[in-house]
This record gives C-alpha cells, sequence and structure tokens, in this order.
C-alpha cells in the first residue's frame, strides 16, 4: 500500500492540464435585426465554458454576459417544450439537449435559425405556417356516437401501434431539416404527417380516412422523397421517414 | 426599404455615411427573411384525386421494369458480341425483325420517357420557385416527352430495312 504523500503526489494534476473543467469555445451565430440591417450576418461569440454544458447554456451565457440582443426561443430547457430547435453546425437539433462536448468545440460552433420558415430576428423564426400544416391533419380524437360514460379502453398492441408517434414535441426539426419544405413550404412537412400518423393508426378515432385524404393530396405525403433528414434531426428518436411511410403503405392499400 | 438614395447600401452593417444614420430602425425596420413559397394560412383543398399517388407508384413499378429492359438492353448493345462496335443499320434492322425487341424497345421507351418526365416534373416543382417559371418548364418537358414518344414509336412500327 502506497504512503499517503505518494498518493497525494500522484493525484497532483499535469501542468496546464485540468486544472479547470472549463475550455474556451467560439459560438458563431447567425444574426439577423431587421430594426437594423436587412442582411443577415455572422457574429463570433468566444466564452469560457464547461464542454459537459449544453449550446443553449452558451446562448444564455451570451445573452447574460455578453449581448443581451440575442434572441432566441427557449422555455422548458429540458426538452419538453419543443421551443429551441435550431440549427447547429449544419444540423438541426435542441440547443438544451445538445452537449458541446459532442459537436468539437475546438471548432467554432455554429448556429443557424432553423430552416424553411421566416426569419422574424437572430434564431426566432416564425413557426405560423408550421402550426398551420399541424392544424390541418385535425390532431385531434374524432368520434362518432355517444359518449362513452368511461375513457376509452385500448387494448395493448393497440396503443403500441402508434406509440413511436406519440412523442412529437412540435419543435419543428423535422420539418425544418426536410429540402423539399426547403423549397416548398406548401408541403405538409413531417411533423404534420407524424401527427397525422398518431391519430390514423388509434384504434379509438374514427376520421383516419379523412386524414388520409388529406395527405393523398398533392402537398401531401407524396412529396416525400425518403431523405431520411428528419428522422436523422428528430430530438425525441422518432423513425419519422417510417411513419411517413406508413401513411403512403396505408394511403395504397387502405388498410390501418 | 427606404427610398433615399443618399445613403449608401452597399454595406452589410446597414449604417449610413453619416456616423448614427441607419437605413433601417424601429419605425422602419427592414424586410423579414422569407423563404420561397411560403405555406398559405388556408387548408389546401383536395384538388388531383389520387394523381400524386399513381405517379409515385408509377415511379417504382417502371423503376423495377426499366431495371431489367435497360440493363438487358446496355448489356446487348454495349458488351455482348462484339460491343459497339458492331451497331450499325443492319443490327437494328435484323433486331426489329423480330417483334419481341420491338415489344422490348417500345416497353423501354414509353416507360423510360413516362418516368424521366414525371421525375422532372418532380424536380421542376421542387426547385422552380415562380409559378409562371414552373409552368414553363413543364410545358417545355410535356412537349418534349410526348414529341419523343410518338417519333419513337412511330419509328419502331413503320421501320422499313429496305429504305435507300
Ligand atoms: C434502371 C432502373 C431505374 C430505377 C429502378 C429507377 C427508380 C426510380 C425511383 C424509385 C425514382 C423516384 C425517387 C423518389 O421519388 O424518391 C426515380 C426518380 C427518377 N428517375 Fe428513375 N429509375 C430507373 C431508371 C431511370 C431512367 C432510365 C431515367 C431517365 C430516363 C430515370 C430518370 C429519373 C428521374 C429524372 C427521376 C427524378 C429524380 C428525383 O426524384 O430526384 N430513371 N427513379
Ligand atoms: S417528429 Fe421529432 S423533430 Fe419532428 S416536430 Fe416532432 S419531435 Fe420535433
Ligand atoms: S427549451 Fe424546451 S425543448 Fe429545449
Amino acid at each position: 500500500m502506497a504512503t499517503p504523500t505518494l498518493e497525494k503526489e500522484d493525484a497532483k494534476p499535469e501542468a496546464g492540464f485540468a486544472d479547470s473543467p472549463y475550455i474556451t469555445v467560439t459560438f458563431r451565430i447567425r444574426r439577423f435585426n431587421p430594426e437594423v440591417s436587412a442582411d443577415a450576418v455572422w457574429e463570433d461569440f468566444q466564452m469560457e465554458i464547461d464542454p459537459k454544458e449544453r449550446v443553449l447554456d452558451g446562448l444564455h451565457k451570451i445573452k447574460w454576459e455578453q449581448d443581451g440582443t440575442l434572441t432566441f426561443r427557449r422555455s422548458c430547457a429540458h426538452g419538453i417544450c419543443g421551443s429551441d430547435a435550431m440549427r447547429i453546425n449544419g444540423k438541426n437539433r435542441l440547443a438544451c439537449k445538445t452537449l458541446i462536448k459532442d459537436i468539437n468545440p475546438s471548432k467554432p460552433i455554429t448556429v443557424e435559425p432553423i430552416k424553411g420558415l421566416t426569419v422574424l430576428k437572430d434564431l426566432v423564426v416564425d413557426m405560423d405556417p408550421f402550426f398551420q400544416a399541424y392544424r390541418d391533419v385535425m390532431p385531434f380524437l374524432v368520434t362518432t356516437g355517444n359518449e362513452p360514460t368511461r375513457e376509452r379502453l385500448q387494448s395493448a398492441e393497440d396503443r403500441e401501434r402508434f406509440d413511436d408517434t406519440t412523442k412529437c414535441i412540435l419543435c419543428a426539426a423535422c420539418t425544418s431539416s426536410c429540402p423539399v419544405f426547403w423549397n416548398d413550404g406548401q408541403y405538409f412537412g413531417p411533423a404534420a404527417i407524424v401527427n397525422a400518423h398518431r391519430f390514423i393508426f388509434d384504434s379509438r378515432d374514427e376520421a383516419g380516412e379523412q386524414r388520409l385524404e388529406i395527405l393523398n393530396d398533392k402537398d401531401g405525403v407524396w412529396r416525400c422523397r425518403t431523405t431520411f433528414n428528419c428522422t436523422d434531426a428528430c430530438p425525441r428518436g422518432i423513425e419519422v421517414t417510417k411513419a411517413i411511410q406508413e401513411v403512403k403503405r396505408a394511403l395504397i392499400t387502405r388498410r390501418f | 426599404m427606404s427610398s433615399d438614395t443618399t445613403l449608401d447600401k452597399s454595406g452589410t452593417s446597414g449604417v449610413g455615411p453619416v456616423e448614427g444614420a441607419r437605413l433601417y430602425d424601429v419605425d422602419n425596420p427592414a424586410p423579414v427573411i422569407e423563404p420561397p413559397r411560403k405555406r398559405t394560412t388556408k387548408t389546401p383543398r383536395s384538388t388531383r384525386g389520387n394523381f400524386e399517388m399513381a405517379a409515385w407508384l408509377f415511379m417504382r413499378l417502371s423503376g423495377v421494369v426499366l431495371v431489367v429492359l435497360v440493363l438487358g438492353h446496355l448489356l446487348i448493345q454495349l458488351v455482348l458480341d462484339g460491343g459497339v462496335s458492331k451497331i450499325g443499320f443492319a443490327f437494328v434492322a435484323g433486331r426489329w425483325a423480330s417483334p419481341f425487341w420491338q415489344v422490348w424497345d417500345l416497353l423501354m421507351l414509353w416507360l423510360a420517357m413516362l418516368h424521366g418526365a414525371n421525375g422532372l416534373r418532380t424536380v421542376i416543382n421542387d426547385y422552380a420557385e415562380r409559378p409562371n417559371t414552373r409552368l414553363w418548364l413543364k410545358g417545355l418537358l410535356y412537349t418534349a416527352t410526348v414529341f419523343t414518344i410518338l417519333l419513337g414509336t412511330l419509328v419502331i412500327f413503320t421501320f422499313d430495312p429496305n429504305i435507300r
């Protein structure tokens, strides 16, 4: 057994290493302020930050300590509300679920607003068209007949059928990662299809046929080109492309 | 946008030559950055029935058939029996003497043309932003497609090996 003094010497950190958990990180942020300029520009911010912190913490540091005009959305900060989807190092992610150490902090970390939606200021986009597409697939239970006095029962297997698509938090990461949506906002987009899927395959719902008809139109599921960007982008790990394919199959076979 | 031409608009800062004189401010903001073809607030009405589904299915079914037709075609024309050097009037005449190759080529013509045309229709729908550009590009595409299909069909059916 080693003597206490030796052990102490062993535990001494190497010079210049691990004295502090902080590293220097550059955030390269796409700034746009229509009250100042018509053009969006990149702006760099440097900070000392623990790499185990999240991109959202970095944005907070900038807003609270360096530049209070930096504008972005966030609410829960825990991956539940879906407000802070942004394009980080070229990929759509939630700033509150992305650790700095996981995205190569030795290079500047680029942060941009999600694509395909009107940029209002800095990282804030107009989400109305996104939610309009969501509303258009009737994302609510539709039934006929008398309301039961108890809850509507469903077998575990029936519930399992659409379990994956119930996890959506409407962050728009998928829809704004889709190249078809970038070029034509009339396309319903993955998120609307995911939320239609959630009801189409629910055994308690009776408007599946109606929703399928909505998605059968020229801006519906047939515009999907199976690029899988949406599946890669989803912070909830939903198999978005698979859900879209299941809707296509249901349209062809009319079995769901 | 401001109509004041004395301000320098070339810079990206939006700050004019006079210190502090901005091109845009709170009361006069710049236009926001809009994506092409933003979604309208109206719920789109059902328009063309099952056409998009038929087109989608056709791409896959014709693709499967084209694998056989096109690969077989390339094999016969370019690889087997001396490669390209054998192709000539006599070679074509010899093949089209058989109804089997007539049907093969006719099917390949129609499927590849319709498949390629529908593929390009998708590309135009995706990338042409202005409705007029789309209209003209698609008009051009359909014209070229119909012309090529009709001409090809005519040649296959009226081919005369004794022409001089
Ligand atoms: C050899 C067998 C072929 C197969 C299996 C095949 C399959 C496909 C499929 C499945 C698509 C749809 C892609 C999508 O919507 O996501 C497609 C698109 C397309 N195909 Fe083919 N195809 C074949 C041959 C051809 C030929 C011979 C042509 C040209 C005449 C052609 C031109 C196109 C074009 C222009 C597109 C649209 C490209 C795009 O959607 O980005 N294909 N093909
Ligand atoms: S499917 Fe995933 S990426 Fe798309 S809106 Fe829902 S949670 Fe976000
Ligand atoms: S802040 Fe709520 S999901 Fe990130």
